[in-house]
This record gives structure tokens, C-alpha cells and sequence, in this order.
């Protein structure tokens, strides 16, 4: 309750720490992302950027702070006190990697059925239904195929739905991964560099897929890139990080300025940058 | 001889790739580690003297021989292989021939398992050919079970002998002690397995790879030990004697008024229990076999390969990896239970030395041998493993070794099993087999 928050928000980190021994990667940090927006945390390399995910996604304990995520009935999830894979099952967060995790030996269909493993789970009878072929896990089973299908047409990649997703290019594998998170049916989205390695038309691609997302699913999305022509096109707030620490927050246009952020981005002094930018100008 | 190799010797000349020196080279290392190996082995023979002391002398004409038989050799195989070509030209088939081994393969299943109905018809007076097919079968069976736990869900388990242990052992006591018939205490052997199974998944849930085989490894030991010290309950190293033999559903096969011989007026022979036995095995085998590939179709079997696949991945979409992990060892310990009840009835009796490491070691080799996760590779690695064993038994003294160098070439050949690529479990249009340098072997 220490940071001010409205009922629009979907996440609210605050004075979130994590020390790794001596080293402090993010040092109380406080932020918060509204529903419906696409969130980016953006900074040089080392930043914590990650680090902030991890502990967002439960694979990192953080050292202090609490992170709330609040569903749309209002129900609110410590998410540092829930368990990492029930982060995903019960507080409905889903992530991507900075270096692509699919099931490379698994079909891209394959992949987005495991990404549905809870509801199928319970519709199986936690294995024992569907062991003997009752017609309910059947039927949810085509539900997933279905909702698999409808993802693998909106990344594009229904025809080769067969094929290993070790097999697909780096640009599909990239979508492929966000395709996954959003079979889990998550409420946020969480993405770690998703245009890192992919050309300017595919960053363009995956800019209107998120657009999309947003747009037709009412996910939220707390987007990590580099990338800035994706970061400003497609954010509604970016907050800046350098060296664990929150030094700037706005909207792309505000962040555009800021000359605490070029100064973190070119690695000048401030006073230096600001003289940079006004000899520019 | 000379024309044999004369056309080989040609080629690389041609070919130009690797030089003569290389050869000679690579042959002078083979001759110098075989010289230091059969320096002590060949060259200097040592025996006991009449008095008690050391007598010794040396073999040279012989060692010299042998390094040189190595050294010839090796340049021939280097000659041969550089005749041959990159092994890669010889693993591409072209489209008929592998659409002719696709064929080939999907009659082969239907095959492999009418022979297996056959079996006990055509070979009805060979009481010697139904036991090896019961210990084929028996196999088979430990190494779907095993399958799953290695194959599919990528958990190294280096004690699998452990869980056949307490099958056997349960049904063992059970029936001896309660007087339980076989089909009661089946899936109680079954359920005491899996509980074991995940007594050992706890501790383990947290380690991988090697640190992973190590523990299952000292725990397969310890079921041992624990066996053969706890004498009054297990009998130490005397084992358990006169378990019940198994009855056709309630009625005995033996050879008395109330027997199914007297009953069915036909006359009684020894065979009938051995015939139903090679069945019995065979309806369980069968058993674990489709309920793998029923698992593997199933949310849980779909966890156990993205488990394998990428653990990290499987947390970050809610699937429970503790669960998962305990569903796989207890699913594989328990037809490793039914198989030990199976065994214990079938034997009669049972000691701990029926379930040392060797055990283990045998059925972990069948399931890396088949192929890690397929169902018929494993089926022909029990039966190239187990009655390929009894086809080398001319070999007499050398069947080890030919044996173990069949299993070298085999893995040299086919590094990743007989057959080493995955079957998706699910597919929209058409399913693609996954080749075997996608799917990962599991890293823990």
C-alpha cells in the first residue's frame, strides 16, 4: 500500500530488492503496471531487467519487497509467496525466455498442448478419466487442439504444425514461445527480449502480434527489449532501469527526452549527456 | 588378400583426403596402447612354481605378433572406412528404400506380436524355447516400465532392480504369510512399488544427471541390503521358498482331481502352467505397453517429455515438476512390481541374489539399446539383448565378449538406439517423426 495505485492496476511491485551476495541487482524498486497496457522495462545490459522478471515469475525469491497482482474480480496474489509453478497455474503470469526454452524434440501442436497442462489435467481426472477415454477429457482435449490451432493461425504457423519446434526457423521459434504463454491463458504476459535476434520486418510482425493480443485477448503484457523501435511504438509506459535502480518512467515520448536515460544508455555523466543532447538541439 | 585391398588403397590416393602418414600415424597409436596393454597381459607369463614361488617368463614372439596384427589392422579398417566414405553417405537411404522400411515397420508390429501369440503353439514341446520367451517377456516388461521413467521423462534411474525387488518380495510374503492369491496380490505388489517409487523420488526430486544416477543407484543397493539382513522377515540370503505358483483364475495347475487338467478331461502335463505363464507375462507386458502409450497421449505424459525436454520451460507453465517427476517413478515402479510378483510366482523362490545391480544395469541397457522412449525399440532390444545372449551360448567362454562388441558396434551405428527417433503424440495433419538429434536425452 506504500505506492499510490488506482483500481487499473495489474501488477504493483514495490521496494522489490534482490542481492545476490554483495552484489545488489535490483535495489527497491517500485513500479506499477495498469491493465490492458503494455508495460516496458527497459535499460542497458546488467540493468536487472531480468532479474525482475525472474522474480516476478517466481524463479528467483526476492530479498525484500512484495509484488501484487490483482485479477480482474479483484482477487490479489503475493506472487513472492506463491510457489514458481503456481504462479503460472493460479495467478495466471506467463513468461518467455531471453534465450528460447521450447521442447525442441516436441511438434510445435505438441508444445501448445503442454502449455494447457492444467485445464486438461483436471479434465483428464488427473490422468485416471482420461486413461479410460471418458468422453469429457475427448472433448476438452479438442477444446485444446482448437484453441492450439487458433494460435499456430495467428502466428502463422499452422503449416508446420508437425514439425519439431527445434526444427523451426529462430524467427517462428520466437513466436511460437509467445504463442505457448498465451495458451496458458495468462492475465499478464511477461516477454524477455522477444525481438532479440530477429530482423526488422519480424520485429515489425511481432510488434502487431502483441498489439493483437492486447487487443483481442485484453492480456497485459511487461515487455523487457532492447529493441527500441518496438519498445516505442508499441509501449503505453516504459520504465527505465540502470544498475537496479528505477531512474526514469513515462511514456515513450517522455523516455524519448529523458536525459538520465540517455546518459544510462550512452554511459556519459549526466551533466555530459544533457550538454550532448542541448548542443544537438 | 592383396586384391582386396588394392582397390582400397587406391582410393584414398584418389580421394585425397587423408594422407598416408595420417593412416601410419593413427596405426602406430593403436600398435603403441595395444603394445601397453598386452605388455603384462601377453608378454610375461606368470605362474605359481612347484615350491610356491614366482615363477615367470616372457611371450615376446607372441606380443610382437598381436601388435602387429593391430597394427595391419588398424590401417586396414582406416583404409576401409576411407573406402567406404563419410559414414554419412551411408545412412541416407533413398525415398523407395526408406518408404519400403516404413512399410516394413508398420508390419512389424503386427508381426512381432502375432509370433508372440504363436509362440507357445509353435513351440509347444520346446520347453527350453517357452522359458527364454517368459524371460524375453519379462524383460520387455522391465524395460516399458523402465521406459518411462528413462525414455520419457528423462530421470536416470541406475536402481530400477529395486522396485522388481519389492514386487517380488511383496507378493513373496503376501502369499506366504496371508495366504493371498496371485490376482490379489498382483496390484498390491503393483502399489507397494510405486510407493517405494516415490519414497525414492523425494529425496532425488532435486538432483539430476549424474548426481541422480549415483542415489538411485544407492538405493537399488540398499533395497538389497535391507533384503538380505532382514533375516526374519525376508529370509537373509536363504530367500523365500514355496510361494505359491500361480492358479488359472482360482484354479490350480496341478495335477490333481480339482486341477484344470482333471476339470477340462484333458491329460495333465507340466507345459499347461508354463504356457500359461508365457501368457500371463504376455497380457502384463501388454498391459504396461498400452498404458504407456495411453499416458503418453495424456496431459501427464505430455508434462514427462517437456520435462525431459526443458524443466525451466515446465515450471513457467504451471506444470507442478514435483508431481510430475513422482507420477514418472511411481508409474515405472509399479510394472516393475508387477513384473517382480510375476517373477517370485514363477521362480517359486527368491533371494537377493536375483536383484543385484547387474539387473539394473541389464534393463537400462535394453531401454538405451532400443532407443530412449520408443515402445518397439525397447521390445527388440530385450529380445536381441536377452535371446541374442542365448543365441551366443556357442561362444561358450568368448559370449561375453562377442556380445559386448555387437553392443559397441550397435551403439557406434545407431548411437541413439534401434530406434532413436520420437512419434509425436499428437498432430493436426499428419504426424512427422521427430529425428532422434531433436529430443533430448533428459538431464536428470
Amino acid at each position: 500500500m506504500t505506492t499510490s495505485r488506482t483500481d487499473n492496476d495489474i501488477l504493483a511491485v514495490d521496494h522489490l530488492s534482490m542481492r545476490f551476495g554483495g552484489i545488489v541487482a535490483v535495489n527497491d524498486l517500485s513500479f506499477t503496471a495498469k491493465r490492458g497496457d503494455i508495460t516496458a522495462l527497459i535499460g542497458p545490459n546488467g540493468a536487472g531487467k531480468t532479474t525482475v522478471f525472474n522474480c516476478i515469475t517466481g524463479f528467483y525469491k526476492p530479498t525484500t519487497g512484495m509484488m501484487r497482482l490483482i485479477h480482474d474480480d479483484n482477487r490479489e496474489f503475493l506472487l513472492e509467496r506463491l510457489f514458481d509453478y503456481r504462479i503460472s497455474k493460479v495467478a495466471k503470469v506467463a513468461r518467455t525466455f531471453q534465450n528460447i526454452r521450447l521442447f525442441a524434440g516436441m511438434t510445435a501442436l505438441e508444445n501448445l498442448m503442454v502449455a494447457q497442462h492444467n485445464s486438461l489435467m483436471l479434465a483428464s481426472g488427473y490422468t485416471f478419466l482420461g486413461l479410460i477415454g471418458a468422453p469429457g477429457f475427448r472433448r476438452a482435449e479438442k477444446n485444446a487442439i482448437d484453441l492450439a490451432r487458433y494460435w499456430l493461425d495467428r502466428i502463422g504457423l499452422t503449416a508446420r504444425a508437425d514439425d519439431a519446434a527445434g526444427n523451426l526457423p529462430y524467427g517462428d521459434q520466437r513466436r511460437l514461445e509467445i504463442a505457448r504463454a498465451m495458451c496458458s491463458e495468462p492475465v499478464l504476459l511477461c516477454l524477455d527480449e522477444p525481438a532479440a535476434g530477429l530482423n526488422a520486418r519480424e520485429s515489425d510482425e511481432l510488434s502487431q502480434l502483441l498489439l493483437a493480443i492486447r487487443k483481442d485477448h485484453g492480456t497485459s503484457v511487461l515487455l523487457i527489449e532492447h529493441d527500441m523501435s518496438v519498445v516505442m511504438e508499441i509501449s503505453d509506459c516504459i520504465f527505465v532501469l540502470d544498475h537496479g535502480v528505477k531512474i526514469a518512467a513515462g511514456t515513450p515520448r517522455e523516455i524519448r527526452d529523458d536525459p538520465k536515460v540517455i546518459a544510462a544508455y550512452l554511459g556519459a555523466d549526466e551533466q555530459a549527456a544533457i550538454e550532448v543532447m542541448e548542443g544537438g538541439a | 588378400m592383396a586384391r582386396s585391398i588394392d582397390p582400397a588403397a587406391r582410393a584414398p590416393k584418389a580421394a585425397a583426403s587423408r594422407g598416408i602418414a595420417f593412416i601410419l600415424k593413427k596405426s602406430a597409436i593403436s600398435a603403441l596402447v595395444a603394445l601397453f596393454l598386452f605388455s603384462l597381459m601377453i608378454g610375461i607369463r606368470t605362474e605359481a612354481g612347484p615350491t610356491g614361488q614366482l615363477i615367470y617368463w616372457t611371450r615376446f614372439g607372441d606380443l610382437a605378433a598381436l601388435v602387429a596384427a593391430v597394427f595391419f589392422g588398424s590401417i586396414a579398417v582406416e583404409l576401409l572406412r576411407q573406402w567406404i566414405g563419410p559414414s554419412k553417405k551411408i545412412t541416407l537411404l533413398p525415398e523407395s528404400a526408406s518408404g519400403m522400411i516404413a512399410t516394413l515397420r508398420r508390419l512389424l508390429v503386427p508381426a512381432l506380436l502375432t509370433f508372440a501369440v504363436l509362440v507357445p503353439v509353435i513351440f509347444y514341446d520346446q520347453r527350453y524355447i517357452l522359458d527364454l520367451g517368459i524371460l524375453v517377456l519379462t524383460y520387455v516388461m522391465l524395460g516399458w516400465g523402465l521406459n518411462i521413467v528413462v525414455g520419457l521423462a528423462g530421470l536416470l534411474d541406475l536402481g530400477y532392480v529395486a522396485f522388481y525387488a519389492v514386487g517380488a518380495y511383496s507378493y513373496a510374503l503376501l502369499a506366504t504369510t496371508f495366504d493371498l492369491s496371485f490376482w490379489v496380490c498382483l496390484p498390491l505388489a503393483g502399489i507397494l512399488a510405486a510407493f517405494w517409487g516415490v519414497l525414492l523420488g523425494f529425496p532425488v526430486l532435486r538432483l539430476r544427471g549424474d548426481y541422480l544416477a549415483i542415489v538411485t543407484l544407492a538405493f537399488g543397493e540398499i533395497i538389497r541390503l535391507i533384503l538380505l539382513n532382514w533375516q526374519h522377515v525376508t529370509g537373509g540370503p536363504n530367500g523365500i521358498t514355496g510361494i505359491p505358483r500361480p492358479s488359472f483364475f482360482g484354479i490350480p495347475l496341478t495335477n490333481t482331481e480339482d486341477g484344470l487338467a482333471a476339470r477340462l478331461g484333458i491329460e495333465f502335463s507340466t507345459t499347461h502352467r508354463v504356457v500359461f505363464l508365457f501368457y500371463l507375462i504376455l497380457a502384463l507386458a501388454l498391459l504396461t505397453n498400452w498404458v504407456t502409450i495411453r499416458l503418453r497421449r495424456l496431459p501427464i505424459g505430455r508434462a514427462w517429455e517437456a520435462l525431459r525436454e526443458d524443466e525451466v520451460a515446465c515450471r513457467s507453465l504451471g506444470i507442478n515438476t514435483t508431481t510430475t517427476k513422482l507420477t514418472a517413478f511411481a508409474t515405472g515402479a509399479m510394472f516393475g512390481g508387477f513384473a517382480g510378483a510375476f517373477f517370485a510366482t514363477r521362480q517359486g523362490f527368491i533371494s537377493p541374489e536375483s536383484f543385484t545391480f547387474q539387473e539394473s544395469a541389464l534393463v537400462l541397457a535394453i531401454v538405451v539399446l532400443g532407443g530412449m522412449g520408443s515402445q518397439l525399440g525397447v521390445a527388440l532390444a530385450a529380445l536381441a539383448m536377452i535371446g541374442g545372449f542365448e543365441l551366443f551360448r556357442g561362444f561358450e567362454q568368448f559370449r561375453m565378449l562377442v556380445f559386448g562388441l555387437a553392443m559397441v558396434l550397435l551403439m557406434i551405428w545407431r548411437p541413439r538406439g534401434l530406434i532413436g527417433h520420437r512419434a509425436p503424440s499428437v498432430f493436426l495433419e499428419k504426424p512427422t517423426e521427430i529425428s532422434s538429434a531433436m529430443v533430448k536425452e533428459g538431464h536428470g
